[in-house]
């Protein structure tokens, strides 16, 4: 009997990012959900710019490239035009929290029926890491060498906490995926953004927090120590919104 | 009887389920190098090996398949 | 809709239009003087099946809505003016470089910058030429009337699926507010196999992926010599213009939209005067009816490109005409428009050549 193996969902290629990057992770447990809800021939899929601008490549499902940050735009698009797929964005902090912000914030406050899932490793990944809107203070980055200065170029962007004032976002959790338990709940969540879009709820955004080994400086174990110690305390985890959890309480 | 599949072609080394494994008995090679370049990971005694899947949970490239 | 006639503003009827060529998704954003598209589509969509109106964000998220409803296959439009075009541009490049069919409609505004809010063709370079970064061309069509306003959004609509590749319809102030009695009835819509498109693959078939990144140039190359295959292939088959008193013709008027209305009036005036002066209006911008242009050099001794602009269209027809004959340009800019007499002085001076 199989316990464990490769979802369905993902295609046979192999993964271009680097040793323990945890894009990977996050890739197999969208797939596991794709699989899980039985939803694979009708998923359509909006891949960003950044590290994951060839998630194309992976998943199994119709997939469109958008240009950065306009994914949740895109996917707007492609749900509008046949709501009976199941829309999702894969997105890195770049492209959701910075270029794409106004896409992100509108399509959260339309109730926009898709499902977001944005990686956030506070680092500019693909082009060699600079300083994003999700660096911590005093990070250091290519682009903030003497560490991020909040004086200067201000603070993070923290996105689950900031969607949450609107009335139209659903579903808001922050996971990370940093260890095994970390891993199932971040599945937990994920499915969930997938299941209330079956649902209709509206718009579902799980915020996974990530590693970036080689921007980061850091071997990939130690990648997810710096992510316990620095990450989380930054970014807490935990449901930040769940619209019909409060209209059942 | 529970028996971890490793894929090794595709492995990049990276480790993460070395960490993860509560029998202590994933390890990367030390005489070994794949296609890749890495030193991949493999089982050391697969006898010890309880089938709990967390060294398939934490790899981010699905080098791992876990039977029972 | 009936054989019927009704008389209808020039926005409303391009929107009106663009509905019974199987239009049923619409993105927009406010700007003057084209708000009327996105008013009356606002109106309309929600009285269809399926149709969606939705006011986008930003023209960027309204293009890249397009992008999106495009990917699957479906029709779909959206408007703006010259300001929000410039916004369109990144998503014009990257309907190019995934090949996907799309209307977009531009009333022409004057500019640079914010500009002011009367009619203008000085997005004529950025339409036939600079749409937005990297090698491509859109398709653009230049209606002259509210009737050709109709007829070319469904010719548009069906050269963009044709070819997979947008269509501009470059409009401006003027066609958009003007009224004048149309015929919506513009016969069946051609069905065009969309293998490419994503629907979802049913667990059936392979997926499809739309994308325009390529990172191995060798690729990139031939995805651009191939569409550029394509591109010549349009620019052999599918130049419209239209002639007018052209047959004794000496001095040749060259205007579009507006512009050609106004020269019309012109000539007629020039012909009472004795001057054999004609007009040959291109109706597609790209591709540029060349051809036209380089048999008439052989015909009349000059030529005068009337346009709301700085001079951009004038530029083609010194390349058609291989600069045999002086190009003349008579031009207003800025919102203005050029008068009767403006261009009748124009073709006096070009006679006389």
């Amino acid at each position: 009997m199989i316990v464990f193996e490769k979802p369905k969902a993902l295609t046979d290629a192999v993964l271009h990012y680097c040793p323990g990057c945890t894009h990977g992770i996050i890739h197999r447990l969208v797939a596991e959900a794709i699989d899980d809800l039985g939803i694979q021939g009708r998923t359509i899929g909006v891949a960003s710019v950044g590290c994951s601008v060839m998630a194309y490549n992976y998943f199994d499902v119709d997939m469109v490239q958008a240009a950065h940050g306009r994914a949740p735009a895109v996917a707007t698009g492609v749900k509008r035009s046949d709501p009976n797929n199941i829309v999702f964005t894969y997105q890195g902090d770049g492209d959701l929290a910075a270029i794409g912000t106004a896409e992100t914030v509108h399509s959260a406050a339309r109730g926009e029926n898709i499902t977001v899932i944005f990686v956030n490793n506070a680092i500019y990944g693909m082009t060699g890491g600079q300083m994003a809107p999700t660096t911590l203070p005093g990070q250091v980055t290519q682009t903030s060498p003497y560490g991020r200065d909040v004086k200067t170029v201000g603070y993070p962007v923290k996105i689950c906490e900031m969607l949450s004032q609107l009335d139209g976002a659903a579903y808001l959790e922050r996971v990370a995926v940093n260890n095994v338990k970390n891993i199932k709940n971040a599945k937990k969540a994920i499915k969930k953004a997938f299941q209330n879009q079956v649902e209709g709820k509206g718009f579902s955004l799980i915020e996974v927090v990530s590693t970036c080994p080689t921007n980061w400086g850091l071997p990939p174990v130690k990648a997810l120590e710096w992510l316990e110690e620095n990450m989380i305390p930054y970014y807490p985890l935990g449901v930040y919104k769940d619209k019909y959890a409060e209209e059942v309480k | 009887m529970a028996k971890p599949i490793f894929n090794k072609d595709i492995c990049k080394g990276c480790g993460l389920c070395v960490t993860v494994c509560p029998k202590g008995i994933v390890a990367l090679a030390t005489d070994e190098i794949n296609i890749k370049g890495y030193h991949p990971a493999g089982v050391t005694d697969e006898d010890k090996c309880i089938g709990c899947a967390f060294c398939a949970t934490m790899c981010p490239d699905c080098v791992i398949t876990v039977e029972k | 809709m009936s054989h019927e006639k009704v008389l209808m503003k020039g926005n409303e009827a391009l929107a009106e239009a663009a509905i019974m060529a199987g239009c049923h998704h619409y993105f927009g954003y406010p700007i003057t003087p084209q708000t009327e598209v996105a008013a009356y589509m606002s109106k309309r969509m929600p009285k269809i099946d399926g149709g969606v109106f939705l006011q986008a964000e930003s023209e960027i998220a309204a293009i890249n809505m397009v992008i999106g409803v495009a990917s699957t296959g479906k029709r779909v439009m959206t408007s703006s003016s010259s300001p929000g075009i410039s916004l369109k541009s990144e998503g014009l490049s990257y309907l190019a470089g995934c090949d996907l069919p799309a209307l977009v409609v531009n009333v022409q505004r004057g500019g640079p910058g914010l500009g002011g809010i009367q009619p203008s063709q000085s997005d004529y370079f950025h339409a036939t030429r600079g749409a937005g970064h990297g090698d491509f061309h859109m398709i653009v069509l230049a209606p002259d009337s509210v009737q050709e306003m109709v007829s070319l959004v469904f010719h548009g609509f069906d050269l963009a699926e044709k070819y997979r590749m947008t269509t501009m319809i470059l409009s401006d102030g003027t066609m958009g507010q003007m009224m004048e009695p149309v015929s919506l009835d513009m016969g069946e819509i051609k069905q065009y196999d969309k293998p490419w498109a994503l629907t979802g693959t049913k667990c059936e078939r392979k997926p499809n992926i739309v994308n325009s990144l390529y990172l191995q140039p060798e690729e990139l190359e031939k995805r651009n010599f191939e569409r550029y295959e394509k591109y010549k292939l349009i620019e052999e088959t599918e130049p419209m213009f239209e002639e007018y008193k052209m047959e004794d013709a000496e001095v040749c008027i060259a205007a579009f939209g507006v512009a050609a209305r106004v020269s019309q009036n012109a000539i007629d005036e020039a012909r009472k005067q004795g001057i054999k002066v004609g007009m040959i209006r291109p109706i597609t911008l790209w591709p540029f009816p060349k051809k036209a242009f380089a048999s008439a050099a052989e015909k009349v001794k000059s030529f005068v490109s009337v346009e709301l602009s700085m001079g951009q269209m004038v530029e083609d027809i010194e390349l058609s005409v291989r600069c045999k004959r002086p190009v003349l340009l008579c031009n207003r800019a800025g919102g203005m428009i050029p008068t009767t007499q403006n261009v009748l002085d124009k073709i006096i001076e070009a006679s006389k050549l």
